[in-house]
């Protein structure tokens, strides 16, 4: 018996692909068994967030008995946590896969980096919302925030949308950096951006040259749109557009740095 | 250099190379990987490549395998750049046996790898085939060195593959897996396959190879059949003590005298016939002690076929590697 052997030569090989849809599942499913196999990588991006929450927010009596203020932090530390874990899985992740010796093999299949990159967000998405729940339900427990079903629901949807310029930004810095580089650089976008975006404290304590480029960045454009989302408190007018710039800027950014790369760097 | 055979092959014009590589440079920073290299290798060949650690065999494999660009010169697989997603269906390629992805179950990873081909060999049937087929349900981190080997080799065979890939397949395997894993590689071969595989050993080289390229120092030294190439490599190496001059020995190729206490000096001698070599010098008289006789190692080898430059320095040198 000859299981094994070259292309039959009946069939044309040569035009044949797998289409890219199948790919991408293909790529989603297995990031997904890859990673949830790791309870503690499970873990950490639950952790973090909920302890975030009973230090910064519940023990705030103004902030924890009033519904909007406290469904507003609720929101921004969503945020924070979805920001952190795109940034965290993604810049870390992506540079510490490239140096496994896998990635090349990964590589050198017929798939082309959409389908790898389509999982990483999807999966990134997925791990940020486990991430969320405990936020959401430590929110819910000890403060008086009290979104209706259908605000969470319009929450939760628009901050898987703000996470792809995140998730894209990761992916970018995954592919242009080594794990040691991509750590510090990571942090030090990372908390820059979630302050001036008014995730740590709220916009309108910041003077308005501060307010000017706050509402430039995409912590703060994500910030508003998930506060209107939940709250209905209305975002401000360039939100959409500025986040829809930096997706643009980041996926350019994503797609130039894994087209550059040719896995590990030597010398 | 003969070209040997380029068949029709469905989807490709004919006398197009399943690989072809033509006067390719690339450089990392300041090291020059490659310089100038050219490699045709048409459809239904089984090529060895053959050279040192550094020699810039992973390199060319990665610059195949579309992971890398070249400096300058061009790159094709099947007339097509490899760069390109889709000119890669007709490749298979070994992951690293480290490099398996340790949470993934043996069964997950032939899936997750064969799912990117049009045309798959059944999962159970590919793992049957190299005999791992009850490790179907165990995670690749629990394997054994030589399991993974077998998977890693089975991987790159996945998507029935025109050409493959396979750098230092039985790298660290015992007789009987390495064995194994031959014969799966001469019935891919005998299939129509086209095979081009890195190796330390001469005895794998040896075993698969009909075409045999050597490279060194980012340069292609020597192309040429298996048999050719064999005539200048199969030396035999000869280690004695004694106090003659015994590297001026009929039959010594070269040598290397080791300093050792007046009276003991230490001689590595190369020669095509070792028997002889044994006979001159027990017929010489001279006297000797602690007589060793083994294959030269490939690298060995690649320092009598590569080495005229290096001539005036091999005397001096201390022998032990």
């Amino acid at each position: 018996m000859s299981t094994i052997g070259a292309a039959a030569s009946s069939r044309d090989g040569a035009g044949g692909v797998v289409g890219p849809a199948r790919l991408t599942w293909l790529h989603l499913k297995y990031q997904f068994l890859e990673s949830v196999r790791v309870p503690i990588a499970v873990l950490g991006n639950l952790i973090f967030p909920a302890l975030a929450m009973f230090f910064f927010v519940v023990p705030q009596e103004e902030v924890a008995s009033d519904p909007v203020a406290s469904t507003i932090a609720v929101a921004s530390l969503s945020l924070f946590a979805i920001c952190s874990a795109s940034l965290f899985t993604y810049g870390l992740g992506v540079a510490e896969d490239r140096q496994q010796p896998f990635d090349p093999f990964l590589r050198s299949l017929p798939a082309g980096p959409a389908p790898r990159m389509i999982g990483r967000i999807v999966n990134g998405a997925i791990f940020s919302l486990f991430g969320v729940v405990p936020v959401v339900l430590i929110g819910w427990l000890f403060t008086a925030a009290a979104p209706s079903p259908v605000q969470l629901l319009a929450g939760v949807g628009t901050l898987l949308l703000v996470a792809v310029p995140f998730t894209l930004l990761g992916i970018g810095v995954g592919y242009s950096l080594s794990a040691k580089a991509a750590l510090p650089v990571v942090q030090v976008i990372l908390f820059p951006l979630a302050f001036a975006g008014g995730l740590f404290l709220p916009p309108q304590l910041f003077p308005s040259w501060l307010d000017g480029i706050s509402m430039a960045t995409p912590t703060r454009a994500g910030r508003d749109l998930v506060v209107q989302a939940v709250t209905g408190e209305a975002a401000y007018s360039g939100a959409w557009l500025v986040l829809l710039g930096w997706t643009v800027a980041f996926a350019a950014l994503a797609g130039w740095a894994y087209r550059r790369d040719e896995g590990r760097r030597f010398r | 250099m003969t070209r040997s055979r380029v068949d029709h092959l469905p989807g490709v014009p004919d006398g197009v190379p399943v690989v072809a590589v033509e006067h390719v440079t690339k450089r990392f920073g300041d090291v020059t990987a490659l310089e100038d290299v050219s490699l045709t290798v048409g459809a239904g060949e089984l090529v060895g490549l053959l050279g040192p650690n550094g020699a810039g065999k992973s390199t060319l494999l990665s610059l195949v395998s579309g992971l890398r660009r070249p400096d300058a010169g061009t790159v094709r697989l099947l007339g097509r750049d490899p760069r390109d997603a889709a000119a890669r269906v007709p490749l298979g390629m070994t992951p690293q046996e480290t490099g398996l992805p340790p949470t993934l179950k043996v069964r997950e990873v032939v899936d997750f790898v064969g799912r990117h081909y049009p045309d798959r060999v059944a999962t159970g049937d590919l793992l049957e085939q190299f005999g791992i087929g009850d490790l179907a349900g165990r995670q690749t981190g629990s394997l054994s060195g030589g399991q993974k080997r077998r998977l890693a080799v089975a991987l790159s065979l996945v998507g029935r593959p025109r050409v493959v890939l396979l750098d230092e397949p039985t790298t660290g395997l015992d007789v009987g897996a390495r064995q194994a894993l031959w014969a799966a590689i001469r019935e891919y071969h005998a299939g129509g396959g086209t095979v081009l595989l890195t190796s330390h050993y001469l005895e794998e080289v040896q075993e698969l190879a009909q075409r045999v390229v050597v490279v060194d120092q980012g340069r292609v030294r020597a192309d040429d059949s298996l048999e050719e190439i064999l005539a200048q490599v199969s030396l035999r190496r000869v280690v004695v003590h004694g106090d003659g001059p015994l590297d001026e020995l009929p039959g010594v190729v070269r040598a290397e005298r080791a300093g050792g206490p007046a009276g003991d000096v230490r001689f590595e001698l190369y020669t095509p016939d070792a028997d002889a070599l044994v006979r001159e010098l027990v017929t010489s008289g001279a006297r000797f002690r602690g007589l060793e006789i083994r294959g030269a190692s490939l690298e060995e080898a690649f320092e009598q076929m590569v080495g005229p430059a290096e001539e005036p320095a091999a005397r001096a040198g201390g022998g032990a590697r």
